[in-house]
């Protein structure tokens, strides 16, 4: 029988501690995640926040300095990154380190990398008020090499514009490394007014993961984890926008390349914590998931028309985005064929059979996720988002039990509201 | 059977090389729920010319076979072979390297069924002429794709610039031209004389019984004819010590340039030994001067020369060798020219004992951290195996390194013959 991990939750001093011992691994995890509501003013300092935080401590003040004490542990590793989901920007950040007990060596490790980690993200370098000058503007450079190269990236440009279009009018819609306008304007002395609001007001868990004693882990993390100011805040969970649809648009640009990029956004109408959301898991594994999904089965294998076409879905927003690379004089082809499985999906033109195998799948999917530490606490973060509890077990349990009727419901449910498509600007294929 | 013990790192492995001449791995992970398997032969794009098995004579073949090939032995007569995994709830993925081709499935059910599809789809190649010409068009996007991505272009010609002669230097998937030359016959050819079991190893990582592992593989193999062991008469072509070019830099659409700076390493008359001292500490000494707690790195990003896309790789195997730093700059001469003198200054360099005990820290940390992926160990087990490095030694072998080891390193490390620069510039406005 599997094992699925057990979560300790506990109410803390301004945060939610959530322990996960777990003997797998050789080393420690600690995730600290922020969360905020979607605000367009906000998006670039969020952006440019945890780049600036990660850099230096009061105690560490240069940035060779602060990755100089992280390696004397060992290479412990910090990072961070912003993301969406939903109608809420997640920060997080992330630390691993070496598991003492595979070392010559008696370093309290954990007692240490904790130091640090609540260093940067309660002793930040600062003067009067701002973060350092110096830091600061580099930071700000980095961002905005960071928003104009997007664009060299096709299928993350494509997908961006896709959700431009798709989400015109709603927070989705803001860009996750904010705005260039806003960042020329922003000042040290802004982003540390922004960070003390961050600081106190965001909602915050703290995940460990390893092979920690309870106790112990609960012990240290109460050492260094304190917001005496916070207000332990729930935010109200804000239901995302459900609107019908009323005509899908198709928009068309061209940029310079090679292969052209075709994406489709549809709204599922459907977020983690609805009865239906398992549904929609195995709707998208029987269509666009996996190797043995419709779309790689048509667009790829009999119609060599792409070497990727897959879907996945947005589990906080209720969408579904189809991408597929494509030469650029095969787009009418190529979107009639992903409609025409579309169209499959509704019509329940697969069998009851690939049904039962798309839910071990996806079930395997999960298990292999719950294997790694940090997809462990990104699924146990999804709940938290949701404000929905569901043991690993009774997820398990759930996606067994959806019915082909289900996932028929479920295609016929999702309603197309984009085409998108990134072609070459020479009008064809060279 | 032989049962390999760390008692460090807490692992064992068991192993046996059966009467075809298979090399079998078995890693016992009994706290995961995951089982990972990777079938792998020593065949690889590198291997352009070669004795087929029963002949005589030197054939060159289409390059971009081996990837080629990859992908046509997922398709059988009459089905695909990702469905059969699929029904099996396991995913499949395969992928070739310069050196490598594997072929591998993770699962956390079925796992005896999917063992045997995973050696049976490999063992038992269907190549017609129409799958063929199907593939080209799969394949064709798959390159397509790649020729959009400038950190891919900047990879490639790096290495292209690096070696005159080495087929290392010719994509791994082959060019749009090449792969329409390649025949069902020519499949064949690759097939059989570099898939025979005494060319291959198979590692299993995860939750089983290696005792009935073991023995459902050989019988597995004991059911199937092999011809005798043959050895492989593979060519290549002289190369020189030099770079073949020592400065390129091409136009692509990007909105920030990209610097690489190439080394060609040495690696002729290597033992595996000796390849893996030396890929430790060139990988040790970069990440002291290069990475973000280095005094080199901190240099060039504070002068704006290099921002978080800045990175550093070694890649060293018996037929070649190279180390590849670079990364968006936007001064790309000025990039190069104060990396290449960084380079240079380093044989004059000292490193100090306390630095060199912070490098040996960091490298530790990194490989436990590595070691929490199966995927890894397979991965990586399989490749050092090949080149006779056992990569559970890996951890004492870095313990063991000296200072003076290090010393002795950066003296006769970098060579101004061997250093090659590749730019990716936007347009220039002419």
């Amino acid at each position: 029988m599997m094992k699925i991990t057990k979560e300790k939750m506990l109410e803390k001093q301004g945060y939610r501690l959530h322990i996960l011992p777990s003997k797998k691994y050789k080393t420690i995890n600690i995730v600290a995640k922020f969360k905020s509501e979607l605000k367009k003013e906000w998006m670039t300092k969020r952006a440019l926040l945890p780049m600036v935080l990660q850099k230096a401590t009061q105690d560490h003040p240069s940035p060779r300095q602060l990755q100089s004490a992280l390696e004397n542990l060992y290479g412990t590793i910090l990072s961070s990154d912003g993301t969406k989901k939903g109608e809420n920007h997640v920060i997080s950040f992330r630390m691993e380190v070496a598991n003492e007990a595979y070392l010559n060596d008696r370093t309290p490790l954990l007692e240490e990398a904790l130091r640090l980690f609540h260093d940067v993200l309660f002793n930040p370098k600062s003067e009067n008020n701002a973060f350092d000058e110096k830091i600061f503007n580099r930071e700000k450079q980095t961002l905005e090499q960071k928003i104009t190269s997007i664009k060299d990236d096709k299928m993350s440009y494509a997908n961006m514009r896709l959700i431009d279009h798709m989400c015109k009018d709603e927070p989705y819609s803001y860009h996750v490394h904010g705005y260039p306008e806003e960042l020329e304007k922003l000042t040290a002395a802004d982003l540390y007014e922004y960070y003390q609001s961050f600081i106190n007001h965001d909602l915050l868990d703290v995940y460990i993961t390893g092979d920690v004693e309870e106790d112990e882990a609960e012990r240290l993390i109460d050492k260094y984890f304190t917001r005496e100011n916070a207000s332990n805040q729930v935010l109200d969970e804000k239901k995302t926008n459900t609107q019908p649809i009323d005509d899908s648009k198709e928009i068309i640009e061209e940029d310079e390349l090679n292969q052209g990029k075709l994406h489709l956004g549809f709204r599922t109408h459907t977020t983690f914590g609805d009865e239906d959301y398992y549904a929609l898991q195995i709707f998208n594994g029987l269509f666009g998931g996996f190797p043995s999904s419709k779309l790689f089965m048509n667009v790829r294998e009999k119609h060599s028309l792409a070497y990727y076409a897959a879907s996945r879905f947005e589990s906080h927003k209720g969408l579904l985005l189809v991408f597929s690379g494509i030469a650029p004089d095969v787009y009418d082809q190529a979107k009639s064929i992903i409609l025409e499985q579309v169209e499959a999906m509704r019509n329940g033109e697969f069998t009851e059979e690939e049904v039962e195998q798309t839910k071990e799948l996806v079930v395997n999917q999960l298990l292999e996720t719950m294997d790694s530490a940090q997809g462990l606490i990104e699924i146990l973060y999804h709940q938290v988002l949701s404000g929905h509890m569901v043991e690993a077990e009774e997820l398990i349990e759930n996606i067994r039990q959806v019915t082909m009727q289900e996932v028929v419901d479920m295609a016929n449910k999702i309603e197309l509201d984009t085409i998108y498509f990134l072609t070459s600007n020479e009008g064809g294929e060279k | 059977m032989k049962e390999l013990v760390y008692d460090q790192l807490k692992e064992t492995i068991y192993t046996e090389t059966l009467d075809n001449g298979l090399k079998v791995f078995l890693l016992t992970k009994p706290d995961m729920v995951k089982t990972f398997g990777i079938f792998a032969t020593d065949y690889g794009s590198i291997d352009q010319k070669f004795t087929p098995i029963g002949k005589d004579e030197t054939v060159a073949v289409p390059e971009g076979i081996a990837h080629f090939l990859e992908h046509k032995l997922f398709e059988k007569e009459d089905r695909d072979v990702f469905q059969d995994f699929t029904k099996q709830g396991a995913s499949a993925n395969a992928f070739t390297s310069f050196t490598k081709t594997a072929y591998l499935f993770s699962a956390t059910s079925n796992i005896e069924k999917n063992v045997e599809t995973l050696l049976n789809f490999v063992q038992n190649p269907y190549f017609s002429d129409q799958s063929v010409e199907k593939e080209k068009g799969i394949i064709a996007q798959e390159i397509k794709m790649y020729d959009d991505q400038p950190d891919w272009r900047a990879f490639f010609g790096t290495i292209q610039s690096l070696f005159h002669e080495h087929p290392v230097r010719v994509d791994i998937a082959g060019t749009v031209d090449s792969i329409d030359e390649i025949t069902k016959e020519d499949l064949y050819t690759c097939y059989e004389t570099f898939y025979h079991p005494s060319n291959m190893t198979l590692f299993i990582a995860g939750n089983f019984d290696p005792e009935e592992m073991m023995k459902q593989v050989k019988d597995n193999q004991n059911a199937k004819e092999f011809a005798d062991a043959p050895s492989i008469h593979r060519s290549y072509p002289e190369e020189p010590e030099n770079v073949a070019k020592a400065f390129e830099k091409i136009e692509m659409p990007v909105t920030t340039s990209k610097c690489m700076i190439g080394l060609k390493e040495k690696v002729s008359g290597l033992s595996g030994r000796e390849i893996l001292r030396a890929e430790l500490l060139s990988s040790m000494i970069l990440s002291h001067y290069f990475s973000k707690s280095g005094e080199f790195y901190e240099e060039l990003y504070e002068n704006d020369l290099i921002d978080d896309s800045f990175h550093y790789e070694t890649d060293l195997d018996r037929q070649f060798g190279f180390t590849i730093l670079g990364g968006d700059s936007r001064n790309p001469d000025e990039l190069a020219k104060r990396v290449k003198e960084m380079l240079h200054q380093l044989k004059e360099r000292q490193i100090s004992q306390e630095d060199f005990e912070r490098m040996k820290k960091k490298k530790i940390g990194q490989f436990l951290r590595a070691m929490n992926s199966m995927e890894f160990i397979a991965n990586q087990f399989s490749h050092y195996h090949l080149l006779g490095i056992d990569l559970f030694e890996v951890l004492p072998e870095i313990e063991a390194l000296t200072i003076e080891n290090a010393n002795d390193f950066l003296k006769n490390w970098i060579n101004e013959d061997r250093i090659a620069v590749f730019q990716v510039v936007p347009p220039q406005a002419s």
